[in-house]
């Protein structure tokens, strides 16, 4: 059992999330930052879509009360188990009784804590992911809520430390023109590829608002509402785009320019408000 | 039919309209293109995202174009049944819906229960679902300043659409009644009650 004693700004649980219903109007969800979460699941060898604890902004603290294993991955913070510094990319073991101390991250904004067995609370539509957007999944933890560990494990843990690379402080998300870029006058995607863009306050695990050169509209009139995707740059009428991240609505009505590469979605999930982005064209033949 | 690329795992394939996105999606739901993910009708496209560890975007175009020339020649048959939502013709846009269209109450409602309704997507929330095969003389342009709420339960049409609000939201469709049917239970597989291909009616309650 977990006790959360400071939740930070938004601790979500989350796992892969549920793909499959978006026709049903329920979005897949799930960790924003995918490759942390799996990374931290394999650390304490769970399997990659157990449930774990996404943290935004860090400033989380909880007990255990429990001997557990666990890993802390995606944006850096100190960690502190009853007052002494642990490190991050790898497992710890705790001792039943022990308090967990996360501060803030140095960089990036998302850090992913997960724990051998996974995080056991009762799905909601095959997931125990939290999708922000509709409200579906578990509830939203608070200060004394407490969060039972399950058995979600595969294997045992074999990898002490995990090297990961820094965030850096350019940003370049690679993208993929379309489907409406033909929507845009011929200047928008080179002002798009121009920048940068910056990061505003308005952001979250929907989607991402960006300040910058504004695109500019050559087609008019209404789009029907169509399917959406995570990565989608979805373009209001006034020109700066949205970067739709993990809990992003299933359809829009307005034009989407581009799509960062899948790849690139996680990194997206680390961006601060405050912090500036370029985009660049994904390079013709390269990966998918 | 058109293929635009929706970045790197997904394409958006537009359509000439709602019949069509119908009967791509039904289409693709019989026999889905290996590698599919998902399949997101909406009002001219359907949306579908795939896994590049099982396929690639030239593939899965190929396959969709396929799937898509094998429909079959008539219409099939409905295999989900008919779903009849009991409703309470007491909404507070009835009147104004008689108003603007130039029928009475008492036609509004006749026209809106003798049709025969099919799912054609969902989206906006979760459970809300697009009901085409609204009698044309019904068709009125969303009201000019949205409500901010919506109740749960709100049976309401707007352009080419009826719907059920599934929860409470905000909204801009005009409300002709209200119904006790829940359209949405996480508790129920699938959780939406309208899901894309079913066919649907409306039954007058008087109270």
């Amino acid at each position: 059992m977990i006790e959360i004693l400071r939740p930070g700004l938004l601790t979500t649980i989350q796992d892969l999330g549920r793909p499959g219903r978006t026709a049903l109007g329920v979005g897949a969800s799930g960790a924003a930052d995918r490759g942390s979460l799996r990374l931290a699941n394999r650390l304490v060898a769970n399997s990659e879509s157990a449930a774990a604890l996404e943290l935004t902004y860090g400033s989380f603290a909880a007990r255990f009360h429990m001997p557990a294993t666990i890993a802390l991955t995606g944006a850096p913070c100190p960690v502190a188990l009853d007052g002494r510094l642990v490190g991050m990319n790898g497992p710890i073991h705790l001792r039943a009784g022990q308090r967990l101390e996360i501060g803030v991250p140095t960089e990036g904004l998302r850090t992913y804590l997960a724990v051998r067995g996974g995080i056991d609370v009762p799905p909601v539509l095959g997931s125990r992911a939290t999708d922000t957007l509709s409200g579906i999944g578990p509830p939203l933890p608070a200060p004394g809520t407490r969060l039972p560990i399950g058995a979600d494990v595969d294997g045992y843990p074999l990898v002490d430390l995990a090297p990961v690379r820094g965030y850096g402080d350019e940003v370049i998300l690679r993208i993929v023109p379309g489907p409406r870029d033909d929507w845009f006058a011929p200047s928008a995607l080179a002002a798009l590829c121009g920048g940068p863009y910056q990061v505003t306050a308005d952001s979250n695990r929907i989607g991402i608002r960006l300040s910058g050169p504004p695109l500019e509209r050559a087609i008019h009139r209404e789009l029907p509402s169509e399917g959406m995707v995570a990565g989608a740059l979805q373009v209001p009428p006034n020109g700066q785009p949205v970067l739709f991240l993990v809990d992003h609505p299933v359809t829009g009505g307005y034009p989407v320019i581009a799509v960062i590469t899948d790849q690139d979605i996680d990194r997206a999930a680390q961006l601060r408000p405050g912090q500036s982005v370029r985009f660049e064209r994904r390079a013709r033949g390269r990966g998918l | 039919m058109r293929f635009l690329t929706a970045g790197s795992r997904a394409v958006l394939i537009e359509v000439d309209g709602l019949d069509q996105v119908m009967e791509l999606h039904q289409s693709l739901h019989r026999s889905p293109a290996p590698g599919t993910v998902e399949v997101v009708p909406a009002a001219t496209t359907v949306l579908v995202t795939f896994d590049p560890a099982v396929t690639t975007r030239e593939r899965l175009t190929a396959d969709i174009a396929d799937i898509a020339d094998r429909r079959p020649s008539t219409v099939p048959p409905s295999d989900q049944g008919l779903v009849e939502i009991p409703v309470v013709y007491d909404g507070p846009d009835l009147a104004q819906v008689a108003h603007s269209t130039g029928l009475s109450i008492r036609e509004v409602v006749r026209r809106h229960t003798d049709a025969r309704y099919t799912v054609a997507f969902g989206g906006f929330a979760p459970g809300f679902a697009y009901l085409s095969g609204l009698d044309p003389l019904l068709r009125l342009p969303r009201r000019p300043v949205p409500r901010t709420r919506v109740a749960p339960g709100s049976v309401a049409v707007a352009d080419q659409f009826t719907s059920v609000y599934p929860s409470r939201s905000p909204g801009g469709w005009h409300l002709l009644g209200h119904t006790e049917t829940a359209m949405w239970d996480v508790e129920r597989d699938p959780p939406a009650l309208l899901v894309p291909g079913r066919h649907v009616r409306f039954v007058q309650v008087l109270v």
